[in-house]
């Protein structure tokens, strides 16, 4: 066990944890709150253009988005296989294994890159700036807006979650976790597994439902 | 704390599980569903949701009451959002008739 890891104000381990997970819940719980209001304008904008926010899905680049579907949720097993590893005590595979997490998250925010730059040249920008002449609508504008909205806060998401990946990689290879204390380990993996969830309803919303 | 543990089996399922579940509604996105076709995608993203949240963030090792609280939430989002959209879709249609004579 490492000895460093119980701070004074705490009896045993166990309760440091407890604690320390359910702050971190609290604060999955809050970054639910941010996009929900998100997800309801979402809801609310499709109700009010039912047949142009179907027509403009279809023009998001669904052989992109699906790919970083699949490309992020095998970055949440990566992340979740190197919490195990350090569980059962074979540290030497956590760092490794939150790499490729990394390398995977990577990747996503590269095709997200890609696919901005695709409807940039086509003339689809957010909100005032949208000049998309193939589909020059209020409705069309609106559902762009919130695609930009909710995927630019998704990938500074996904951009903070690689950040505190490589901090978590650089701590496993110094020997910090073991079968005993990972708990920042579990932590990151929580928010990194939100992220995931966040896009899993993103992938449908603006690219399936055409 | 309950005595249950994840187990590296039940991991590599879960992520099977979400990448076929993901093949299937990128599938059923080409099917002729009609208006079934935006029920069908949330309800599988929310199952997808549901296995990360159960195996990966490990809500299935924790207790009852932690569970609880998801429930909840999710409920008050759905109310959240069914009664924004409700807003939305019945905004023009229940106007007041027009009154003829009193009452």
């Amino acid at each position: 066990m490492k000895t460093d890891a119980l701070q004074a104000h705490y009896e045993d381990l166990g309760k440091q944890t407890h604690a320390a997970r359910l702050g971190m819940w609290i604060f999955v719980g809050s970054e639910a709150l941010l996009f929900s209001a998100l997800f309801t304008l979402y809801a609310a904008y499709r109700v009010a253009y039912p047949g142009t926010f179907g027509e403009a899905a279809g023009h998001t680049d669904l052989l992109l988005g699906s790919i970083m579907t699949f490309v992020l949720i095998t970055s949440s097993y990566a992340v979740v296989a190197g919490l195990d590893a350090a569980r059962r005590g074979r540290t030497g595979r956590v760092a490794p294994l939150l790499a490729a997490a990394m390398a995977l998250g990577l990747a996503f925010l590269v095709l997200k890159g890609v696919e901005y730059t695709i409807h940039f040249r086509d003339g689809i920008f957010p909100g005032r700036f949208y000049r998309f002449e193939a589909f020059p609508t209020d409705g069309a504008r609106i559902f762009f807006t919130l695609y930009y909205f909710m995927t630019g806060l998704h990938a500074l998401h996904v951009a903070g979650g690689l950040v505190l990946l490589g901090a978590l990689a650089w701590l496993a290879r110094q020997g910090r976790f073991d079968a005993v204390y990972h708990t920042p380990l579990e932590l990151g993996g929580l928010y990194w597994h939100f992220v995931d969830v966040i896009w899993i309803f993103l992938w449908p919303l603006f690219y399936l439902l055409r | 704390m309950s005595g249950k543990r994840l187990t590296a089996r039940s991991y590599f399922v879960a992520w099977a599980s979400l990448v076929l579940l993901s093949a299937s509604t990128l599938l059923l996105s080409f099917a002729p569903l009609g208006g079934f076709h935006a029920g069908a995608a949330v309800l599988i993203a929310g199952i997808k949701a549901g296995i990360i949240v159960l195996v990966f963030m490990h809500l299935a090792e924790q207790s009852n009451v932690q569970r609880l609280a998801l429930i909840f939430a999710l409920l008050l989002l759905a109310i959240l959002v069914t009664f924004t959209a409700a807003d939305v879709a019945t905004r023009h249609v229940t106007a007041r008739p027009p009154v003829v004579g009193d009452r």
